[in-house]
């Protein structure tokens, strides 16, 4: 079954922390029939005997000494930021669990 | 000027027939005259390069030792961060933003005293196959301006193409430096995954990009290949080897003796006619420069597109996930009372485009649980089967070429609202970065049909990029000879002084 | 309040406690950047384009913390997985840059081991096996200062400022198995497996184990199910304990809160819980309902870690003595009693009554000397004892001058302030001060003629057979010879001086 619900949208928008229209809703449910329908083809060879590849290059074991390199200045690293106080990033209030 | 190589370039620095502030000069005039028209560029850096232009005379007359493209002029995509100088990979998301460091390729190329012009056009975060995805508006073809430059790198491709650059630097996810290349009538290699660094390159898809070299000469492309190229220890996944012999390769152009394998899956149905009687010719003039033809069959390849929109969103999903108004970039929304979760779901619902959205969607949907063994997982899958293909085929021969993409430019706007449509244009080019090999795309003539470049592809087997340079350079030399001059001396001249 | 006691409740019910442990590396740069980890620094001056998620930057492995997470598993009696990989865990939140966690997750780089703890049980010491189902890697998020609001705290805050010095700090997650058959003993096992875990990652070196500064944290999940059952019960997670006492108190609130929502007939729900250090309870925080979907998969920008067989060997060849132990190893061979082996370690100076020790000096002093007085100087001057400037060395030199006389009690004392005054050694504050115990008897006597003379009626009253006179007298001489004579031997001569036979 590859077809998702306006929910189903709805909901990979949340996850994604995307607030989207409802015609953005509309739109994307109706391409996800097709898109879903296309890319699901995969399974047709996808059979338990074949390994998976996540990454192309056969390394391992790359790492690094744990060696103190400088950091980037306070002001270099906070020159991006919408908003500054006190050296650090301000951001709107987080609406989360006690950290 | 302009019009010449950057290996000609190169050696009219040398000699002081020119300087490199004459040069990059002569460039950014070039690009003032023309990019209203292109829009190749999204930020000129005049004074940047005019100063660095400066730096490398100025060293040369003092007598150091300088490398190959020291002085010569390139344009870079917007996707490689370069300290001080805006980034925004396409996106308003990162409207003015300025990097604080810089790419390990623009340390590469600082290092070698090449002279970078500025930032060029791309699909937002090189996702597309058009640079209509651009939230800084579309690029246009040189060739056609009703037409798309290709993409990602659209910017690029037709900054080469418009003579406002001899070099350019794209990345390449799907296709991104080959499809334009090919549409433009300019040269694109994706190196072997691994061997340029990733470092400072935004990431789309961080198991499939990779930097690479453009330029309108094989030879070009290799010598910016060899300055980008070599193992950082800041990308885990860099390749700690000796960089491949490309710039000998692309002088000698030597084909004999080497095995052409055709991908017999590559061609055919829903390839134009003219761009199947290009890459046949062409086919025809290395069989005559003594390589031998074979036909090696790929059976998995039809499967690489399904499973490339599965990975590539699956990444950018996760990669994307950073462009939420607290560090950098857009912030919208910031108001009274407003929450850090609406923040970021308000700014990124402006901030990002649609295909953009769509794409971070459907790698959400194919990680989730429940789910991630029937799409990412399979996908997975699918890149065994895919790599497995090139090694049998890689057995019966040396390199292996197809067609780049299905079909010449087309115009713009065409198929925008067709994502299905859009995605097949990478139908040849994405089997390579799956299995993380080289591919070049260089200009093999233009269809009769409709007057625009067609591209040839050529695959070389991991680390063995040099194979490519050796029939790129062999091919381009036979073409030259039956053409005459250059397939870019066809292109329109924009009204500029070229 | 509930009249329900924990006698109810373990009465009917046997809890089921699951332990997560999340320890912070000591590695001097952080798990995936060149940044330092230095504790206490200004505000986002330990940053960098990789731990601030900057765009393009990537992640490169520390291999020292590599190295420090395959020692902890090797102490744990775990097995080191020939191929472990980092995954990337999905989830948005400010104080975490990227918006994903590099972790791991069906890789994990150490499986399967176990702990002995041992508590003491109304049988006598007892011991149990907490099972270790996973230890593997991951880093830190940076911190968060929530301004405006009454309390500071995140709710009715108005915005936020963050740091991320800490973003990136490696992270080791110590993940048991369920750990049933405790009984009663849950908050005391619990408590004491922590208590193990600290004292193993301590003498391992790799981490600074303070709870109190977040270097060691826990997490404890508890269900309970009705005795004889082998249903488990729905399970809470307290997060926010951070120290021994309050994982002990954590269980046990924990247990009873279970407990009177089950005999009321309700259900306890899958949440995570705010361990308060005030009221020793604990407070709903997000509920599991809404789980988050992770998303994880295979971290591409890394490649995986395959240790191979000779590192794990070499790792495992310099793995400490493990600390209980080492522990009843010392105390029988020093003969230390129970109170005093307990006041040690609570005061953490076994290591260095060792070091002590092992340079020559008599156990019973070494540890008087590190337990007493240095405990009493460290103490006023509000120090670790490890901040002070005396070493080991420093006290076996001391412990062997008095040893040999060379030194009383009371000049040794004045020595071993010098050393933490700074004025050098122990030699260097002997002969600066001019510290030296009076053995001169012919100088002693003078002083006694001089103190007896001047203090004619006292000396009459020892003459006339009153002893305890004479404490005053030997005082006087004391004081005449500036501390610096043998007190015993004072009292010998003086006694004899006055016609008394020394006792």
């Amino acid at each position: 079954m590859s077809s998702l619900s306006r929910d189903d949208v709805a909901n990979l928008a949340r996850l994604a922390r995307i607030e989207m229209t409802d015609q953005e809703l509309e739109n994307l449910t109706t391409e996800f029939g097709v898109i879903l329908n296309a890319v699901a083809r995969v399974q047709e060879v996808a059979t338990t005997d074949v390994p998976a590849t996540s990454h192309p290059l056969a390394l391992t074991n790359i790492f690094r000494s744990d060696v103190v390199i400088p950091s980037l200045t306070p002001e270099e690293a906070l020159s991006g930021a919408p908003a500054s106080e006190e050296q650090r990033f301000r951001v709107p209030q987080i609406l989360g669990e006690e950290a | 000027m302009i019009n010449n190589s950057a290996a000609q370039m190169s050696q009219d620095l040398v000699s002081g027939a020119t300087t490199s502030v004459a040069l990059t000069q002569a460039h950014l005039d070039r690009i003032a005259e023309v990019d209203d028209k292109v829009h190749a560029f999204l930020h000129v850096d005049t004074q940047g390069a005019l100063e660095q232009a400066a730096l490398v005379d100025a060293a040369r007359a003092r007598g150091e030792k300088m490398g190959p493209l020291a002085g010569v002029p390139l344009a870079l995509k917007d996707v490689l961060v370069q300290k001080g100088v805006p980034t925004t990979c396409g996106s308003k998301i990162l409207e003015g933003w300025r990097p604080p460091y810089d790419s390990t390729v623009v340390t590469n190329l600082k290092n070698a005293g090449v002279v970078i012009l500025g930032k060029t056009n791309m699909d937002e975060f090189a996702m597309g196959s058009s640079t209509e995805n651009s939230a800084y508006g579309p690029t246009h073809n040189p060739w056609d301006l009703t037409r798309i430059p290709g993409g990602s790198g659209g910017g690029s491709a037709a900054a080469l193409a418009a003579f406002q650059a001899p070099l350019a630097i794209g990345t390449d996810t799907g296709g991104s430096i080959r499809q334009p290349a090919a549409v433009t009538g300019t040269v694109g290699v994706k190196p072997t995954y691994g061997g340029v660094s990733r470092y400072g390159l935004v990431a789309f898809s961080s198991s499939l990009d990779q930097a690479g070299p453009c330029a309108r000469t094989v030879l070009d492309t290799a010598l910016l290949h060899e300055v980008i190229a070599g193992h950082d220890p800041k990308d885990s996944t860099s390749i700690n080897a000796p960089v491949p012999q490309v710039v000998a390769a692309a002088k000698n152009g030597e084909v004999k003796g080497m095995k052409i394998g055709v991908v017999k899956e590559l061609n055919g149905d829903g390839y134009q006619a003219g761009v199947r009687q290009r890459f046949e010719e062409s086919l025809e003039l290395l069989a005559k420069a003594g390589a031998e033809i074979v036909e090696v069959s790929a059976p998995n390849f039809e499967y690489a597109l399904a499973a490339y929109y599965l990975i590539a969103p699956s990444e950018c999903s996760s990669n994307l996930a950073r462009f939420d108004a607290m560090r950098y970039g857009l912030r919208v929304g910031d108001t009274d009372g407003a929450s850090a979760e609406s923040v970021m779901n308000m700014t990124r619902e402006v901030g990002f485009g649609r295909e953009v959205k769509r794409r971070i969607l459907l790698g959400t949907y194919a990680l989730s649980s429940g789910y991630y063994d029937a799409y990412y997982g399979s996908a997975q899958k699918v890149r065994t089967l895919i790599t497995q293909d090139f090694n049998s085929a890689f057995e019966k021969c040396d390199v292996m070429v197809s067609p780049t993409c299905p079909t010449t430019a087309f115009k713009i706007g065409e198929k925008a609202n067709d994502p299905l449509a859009m995605y097949l244009n990478d139908i040849a080019t994405i089997p390579v970065n799956m299995a993380g090999i080289g591919g070049m795309s260089l200009p093999c003539g233009i269809a009769p049909e409709d007057g625009l470049p067609v591209g040839f592809q050529i695959m070389s087997p991991v680390m063995q990029d040099q194979r490519m340079y050796s029939v790129g350079a062999a091919l381009e030399a036979a073409l030259l000879s039956k053409w005459g001059a250059p397939l870019l001396s066809l292109a329109p001249s924009l009204g500029g002084a070229a | 309040m509930s009249a329900l006691t924990y006698e109810d409740v373990i009465s009917k019910y046997e809890p089921v406690l699951g332990l997560e442990v999340h320890v912070e590396l000591n590695t001097h740069s952080k798990m995936f950047c060149g940044c330092s980890t230095i504790f206490g620094a200004e505000p986002n001056t330990q940053t960098c384009p990789v731990c601030l998620a900057l765009p393009g930057a990537l992640p490169v492995v520390n291999e020292k913390a590599i190295e420090s997470t395959i020692l902890i598993g090797l102490a744990l009696n775990c097995s080191i997985a020939p191929f472990s990989r980092f995954a990337r865990k999905n989830y948005f939140y400010p104080d975490m840059p990227k918006n994903f966690q590099i972790s791991q997750y069906d890789e994990p780089i150490c499986v399967n081991g176990y702990v002995d703890v041992e508590i003491d049980t109304d049988e006598g010491p007892q011991s149990f096996r907490i099972e270790i189902e996973r230890v593997h890697m991951e880093e830190d998020t940076g911190k968060s200062l929530h301004v405006g609001g009454a309390t500071g705290r995140i709710h009715g805050a108005d915005y936020s400022l963050l740091d991320y010095n800490r973003a990136g700090i490696p992270l080791v997650e110590i993940v048991t198995k369920i750990v049933p058959g405790t009984g009663k003993y849950a908050p005391e096992v619990a408590k004491a497996y922590v208590a193990e875990l600290r004292d193993i990652l301590r003498a391992l070196g790799v981490s600074d184990v303070k709870m109190e500064q977040g270097s060691l944290r826990c997490d404890a999940n508890v269900s309970l199910r009705l005795i004889g059952s082998d249903v488990l019960g729905t399970r809470s997670e307290t997060k926010n304990v951070n120290s021994l006492r309050s994982v002990e108190r954590a269980v046990r609130g924990e247990m009873i809160r279970h407990a009177e929502r089950l005999n009321k007939g309700e259900k306890v729900v899958q949440e995570t819980r705010h361990f308060q250090e005030d009221t020793g309870l604990t407070r709903s925080g997000r509920s599991k309902e809404k789980a988050e979907d992770y998303r994880y998969f295979p971290e591409p920008d890394l490649v995986p870690v395959t240790p191979d067989a000779k590192w794990i060997e070499t790792l495992r060849a310099g793995l400490p003595e493990r600390p209980s132990l080492r522990r009843k190893r010392l105390q029988e061979q020093w003969s230390v009693p129970d109170k005093e082996m307990a006041a040690m370690i609570n005061a953490d100076v076994l290591n260095i009554v060792e070091e002590t020790v092992l340079l020559g000096a008599d156990p019973t002093k070494a540890r008087s000397w590190w337990l007493g007085e240095i405990s009493r100087l460290a103490n006023e001057k509000e120090v670790a004892i490890s901040e002070l400037a005396i070493t080991a060395k420093d006290v076996a030199e001391i412990v062997s001058l008095v040893a040999q006389g060379e030194l009383t009690d009371k000049l040794a004392r004045q020595v071993v302030e010098g050393v933490i005054a700074g004025e050098g050694t122990p030699a260097q504050v002997i002969s600066a001060r001019g510290i030296k115990v009076v053995n001169d008897d012919g100088a002693l006597m003078a002083a006694i003629e001089k103190v007896c003379s001047e203090q004619s009626e006292t000396a009459d009253k020892v003459r006339n057979g009153h002893l305890p006179a004479a404490g005053a007298l030997i005082g006087a001489v004391m004081k005449e010879t500036k501390g610096q004579a043998d007190a015993a031997r004072v009292r010998e001569l003086l006694l004899g001086h006055l016609g008394q036979a020394a006792n």
